[in-house]
């Protein structure tokens, strides 16, 4: 394959590593305007993750292997990830493999790393987190399925190079009713998957209230860093996807520099606007109970069935 | 839309940040490059502390724009904020508390309580000043502090 396919999956590698911090600092700095604070700036999650990388890991008494072992494969499955989705090319040497069911399952890996680390560090908080985290993804995991079967069927495939690069080819795929009724799922899902507000709060104190957060609570050091990295490369990689998925312009389709960099530039542009509205949704939201949460992801696991349905009957095949 | 023309009605409320303070960062605080996760434990303060330490992270003092930060856990935290006299029930979960932060970590005591039990001073459910349970890296006077004083005591810490 060509230089540009390989430095297309290296770039999307580098850009999310990097840039997901700078995402968490952009969209907590976007929320701290509006709430009339000053802010502490765009590069704090990378102060905070070079202060953890410095301190001692504590390695608390009674965890054993899925304890240590979670914040690497956390990282690691989200950067295999950031590696097969189409976030800037569709044509890379790895773009055969980036099938939806492949992704998702990738997904629920690092999901389910973390879970058993809560229940492995044996504290009430970490197993009650754990518990939750399960619920939410057995819920969130069919959403993001059967919402991108939507776009699969027109497509003919699940493999997500080739759902992104028919969509550029045919816009009015996008505009259609089962575009907008998967684009309102997979929104729903992707703020429940990486534990945004309505869902999860990722800035609360009360250990109650807790799904993401109490499940880490016993991390420290470079692990703690890792965890984090991997939370805001999920939120990262994922809202790269929503912006592939349902805004693909700019995305390179060919193996060429120019288009290449106009794919970096537009898909920086489309993060960081995806993320200033969810921040600044998030400042008008509450968090829902958490019995709520099985409604509200239910609520999206439905718009996702009827798009998959009028995706099959609207298509006239 | 009311709260987003209320947004925009209020602008900024956070105040322009005063002068870096002068004082010397304790020596465990010289590592943490500008970021300090903050857990706050509370050995048997009145409250009057709580209430400030709150104002300070509020949108007026906004401490977080100097890189501080609350957190749940003291895994995750860099500074102990410890308020109140010692009481009997909480030195040994404020040990505990200490113990469990990963090293470099910072103590710092809040309150005249904190510094020398201040109002309890000899009280029967008082152990001691928090000095006396933890060692103590920095401390900060009032009853209560200022929210500013103790905005300039997490700034020294961060040193931003």
């Amino acid at each position: 394959m060509s230089g540009t396919g390989l430095t297309a999956v290296a770039a999307q590698i580098v850009v999310v590593i990097s840039g997901a911090p700078l995402l968490a600092g952009w969209m907590r700095q976007v929320r701290a305007r509006m709430e009339g604070r000053a802010g502490a700036g765009v590069l704090q999650p990378w102060r905070d993750t070079r202060k953890l990388l410095r301190k001692e890991p504590i390695t608390p008494i009674g965890t054993g292997p899925a304890f240590r072992t979670a914040p690497a494969l956390l990282v690691a499955t989200t950067a295999v990830v950031a590696a097969l989705v189409p976030l800037l090319s569709t044509t890379t040497p790895v773009s055969a493999h980036a099938d939806l069911i492949l992704v998702v399952a990738l997904l629920a890996l690092g999901t389910v790393a973390l879970a058993l680390a809560g229940l492995d560090s044996g504290t009430a908080f970490g197993g009650m987190g754990a518990s939750r985290e399960m619920t939410v993804a057995a819920l969130v995991e069919p959403t993001i399925l059967v919402a991108v079967f939507a776009f699969s069927i027109p497509a003919g495939s699940t493999n997500l190079a080739a759902i992104v690069a028919g969509a550029v080819r045919e816009p009015s795929r996008l505009a259609s009713p089962a575009g907008l009724l998967a684009t309102a799922a997979l929104a729903v899902a992707v703020l429940a998957e990486t534990g945004r507000i309505p869902v999860d709060n990722p800035a609360t104190h009360l250990e109650l209230t807790m799904v993401h957060e109490a499940m880490v609570l016993e991390y420290s050091g470079p692990d703690l860093a890792l965890v984090e990295l991997g939370a805001q490369m999920r939120l990262t990689v994922l809202l790269g996807l929503l912006a592939s998925l349902f805004a693909p312009w700019g995305i390179a389709t060919d193996a060429s520099w120019p288009a290449l960099a106009v794919a970096l530039a537009a898909f920086v542009v489309k993060v960081a606007v995806l993320g200033a509205v969810l921040a600044a949704a998030e400042v008008f939201w509450a968090k829902v109970r958490l019995f709520r949460v099985p409604e509200l992801l239910a609520g999206s696991f439905l718009l996702a069935l009827l798009a998959v349905t009028s995706s099959y009957f609207l298509s006239g095949e | 839309m009311s709260l987003l023309r209320k947004i925009r009605d209020t602008g900024r409320v956070a105040e322009p940040a005063p002068p870096r303070p002068q004082a010397a960062p304790p020596p465990a605080a010289r590592d943490l490059g500008g970021s300090a996760q903050v857990r706050c434990v509370d050995a048997g303060s009145c409250n009057g502390c709580e209430i400030e330490i709150a104002a300070a992270f509020g949108p007026v003092y906004d401490a977080e724009r100097y890189g501080a930060r609350m957190v749940a856990s003291p895994r995750h935290a860099d500074v102990a904020l410890v308020t109140g006299p010692v009481t009997r029930n909480m030195a040994e979960p404020l040990r505990r508390t200490t113990a469990a932060m990963p090293e470099p970590r910072v103590v710092v005591a809040v309150g005249d309580c904190a510094v020398n039990c201040g109002e309890f001073a000899g009280a029967y459910g008082v152990e001691g000043a928090v000095g006396d349970v933890v060692p103590v890296d920095l401390e900060v006077r009032g009853c209560p502090p200022r929210p500013e004083e103790i905005v300039a005591a997490l700034r020294t810490v961060t040193g931003r």
